[in-house]
């Protein structure tokens, strides 16, 4: 399987810029004047309480208009306008928090869905587009279920299919909103590893909506905490993921815990106090 | 096809069947050319049509329960369609006021579903299904002031016929038209029934595929509506059962659905020469017939899945 990527990145310029972004859905202000930038490779965490936004931002990120958003959105230099529904895909991937099955389809044929953007409109999935999603499918642990029905498969399941979709997608930055959901801890282990090895070492990046700051401090570079009434706070994972903030966060007092990690690392744990 | 050639208030053997066709000048060749190959080709034609509306409003829709009549397109065309026999206009000015009454069902329903740029399928259906409602109460006022003698023709119009004589071209033409038209969109729609947002994500332009779509279904279903009435199911059940039999893959299900609405039609439309003969039934009593009981079938069967 060839590593290569559809998108060669310049490695030491930011493929994904916000500058300026107001989002409002309802009476709902996500945020007021958010920026940020996401370099090859770099994995970043949105965290918030329920309802605050964190789905709705994650679209609009994404080129799903959703609410009222004014700023700027740039993937890769240019706005999601500029490149065009077919293009943008090849660019970057979009994981949903529920996946909406209403018909029949194997795994196979769900998962290779994610070639759609590559292939020009009269061309067929070739042997090597069923090699990619087989090996995604292969790489979330649901090889036996190839031929599966979806709307038979378990949420967790499901989810992993959807996971192997975006993988079969290839794009150079992912969205991904809740990829744990439905997850018991070894699956989650398992697709955040998959997620965050894969950014170092195809130079892919990652914005993912998560609930738990341990994990999101253990594998994500940095995170961006949604506050509500448009107050958002933006940094290094290190620097962000702090007991005080997070209490703040979600209005709980937390403790926080650190042990050691692999590779000499700390892993950070937050427990409700 | 032969079969349905052979059949008839007058039978014809098979072997007379081929010499009709092919010599002119036999005695079975009048009626052969004149009135069976027509009906059978629009029947088949018709079939066609139905399937892939049904289809692709069930990709639009998102819903394998969905129909080419849900969307009230149907009852336009009734609705002008009666209009025509109640003045005793003749068939060219049927057919016209029926592709007219379609045409205006399916602008109110677009124009109503697409009023504020948001166009979702609730609202899709919502709107679609009131304006079947408001034709539906127009038929029946036309069918309760209409003369006695005009009423035999419009009942047998609403339930889909082939007797009266039709010309299958516009049906072929327009499924052969919309069948290509259609085509280059099937892996769009492969996509587009995970959820539009998903779609999106993986490429699709949404609005224009779904207004293609939109379109598409609603002028195969006013064409089959112009030439054969309202034949009911073969919309709804061919494009399940061919979805059973070949899956979801709308590059190989559109296809095939459009042949198996075809074949369908021509035998249902053959049964409905046959079974009283010498009289006839309207075509849309045998599809229903065989429709509904196949239908409540699957729909135990999904249950219990």
């Amino acid at each position: 399987m060839s590593m290569s990527h559809a998108n060669p990145v310049d490695a030491l310029k930011a493929i994904f810029n916000v500058s300026g972004v107001n989002l409002r859905v309802g009476a709902t202000q996500v945020c007021h004047q958010l920026n940020l930038e996401i370099y090859p490779g770099e994995t970043l965490a949105v965290l918030g309480k329920n309802g605050v936004g964190k789905s709705t931002l994650l679209s609009c990120l994404a080129g799903l208009p959703r609410g009222e958003m004014s700023g700027e959105v740039l993937l890769g230099g240019k706005t999601y306008g500029a490149w065009g529904a077919k293009a943008a895909a090849c660019w970057r991937g979009w994981l949903p928090q529920k996946q909406q099955d209403q018909f029949s389809a194997t795994v196979l044929e769900t998962v290779i869905s994610g070639r759609h953007p590559h292939l020009n409109r009269w061309a067929w999935e070739s042997a090597d587009d069923h090699a990619l999603a087989l090996t995604a499918i292969d790489a979330v642990g649901m090889t036996d279920f190839v031929g599966r029905d979806v709307l038979t498969l378990s949420g967790g399941e499901r989810q992993r299919v959807a996971v192997a979709t975006i993988l079969t997608q290839q794009p150079t930055l992912y969205f991904m909103d809740e990829p744990l959901a439905h997850l018991d801890l070894n699956h989650q282990i398992e697709i955040l590893d998959l997620v965050c090895q894969k950014a170092k070492r195809e130079r892919v990046s990652a914005v993912m909506v998560l609930h738990e700051p341990g994990l999101a401090y253990r594998y994500c570079d940095s995170a961006l905490l949604l506050f509500g009434e448009g107050e958002w706070l933006y940094g290094s994972a290190s620097s962000v993921l702090t007991a005080d903030n997070l209490s703040r966060l979600y209005g709980y007092p937390l403790v926080q815990i650190e042990r050691p990690g692999a590779n000499g690392g700390t892993q950070r744990w937050f427990v409700p106090a | 096809m032969a079969i349905s050639l052979s059949v008839g208030s007058v039978a014809l053997p098979l072997s007379e069947v081929m010499s009709g066709l092919l010599d002119p000048t036999s005695s079975s060749a009048l009626l052969i050319h004149e009135l069976r190959l027509p009906r059978t080709l629009a029947a088949f034609a018709c079939g066609g049509l139905l399937a892939l509306a049904g289809a692709l409003m069930q990709v639009l829709l998102r819903n394998p329960l969905a129909d080419p009549y849900i969307l009230g397109i149907s009852g336009g065309a009734g609705v002008g369609a009666l209009v025509a026999i109640f003045f005793g206009l003749g068939v060219a000015a049927l057919n016209g006021f029926a592709f007219a009454g379609a045409l205006i069902a399916i602008l109110i329903v677009f124009g109503l579903a697409h009023g504020d740029g948001s166009w979702t399928q609730t609202r899709l259906i919502l709107t679609g299904v009131m304006v079947a409602a408001g034709c539906g109460a127009l038929i029946t006022m036309i069918l309760s002031i209409a003369p006695e003698e005009r009423l035999r023709g419009m009942l047998f119009w609403l339930m889909g016929d082939f007797s009266q004589g039709v010309s299958p071209t516009f049906a072929i033409i327009g499924l052969v038209l919309l069948g290509i038209l259609a085509a280059p969109l099937a892996r769009d729609l492969n996509v587009l029934i995970r959820g539009a947002d998903t779609a999106k994500s993986l490429g699709v332009s949404v609005g224009f595929v779904r207004l293609s779509v939109y379109l598409l279904a609603s002028l195969a279903t006013a064409i089959s509506v112009t030439t054969a009435g309202s034949v009911g199911f073969v919309g709804l059940v061919i494009p399940h059962l061919t979805r059973m039999l070949v899956g979801n893959d709308q590059r190989v299900l559109l296809p095939t659905a459009m042949l198996a609405g075809g074949i369908f039609l021509v035998l249902a439309d053959t049964l409905a020469r046959m079974l009283i003969a010498p009289q006839q039934l309207p075509v849309g009593v045998v599809t229903a017939l065989i429709g509904v009981p196949v239908f409540l079938y699957l729909l135990n069967r999904t249950r219990y899945q």
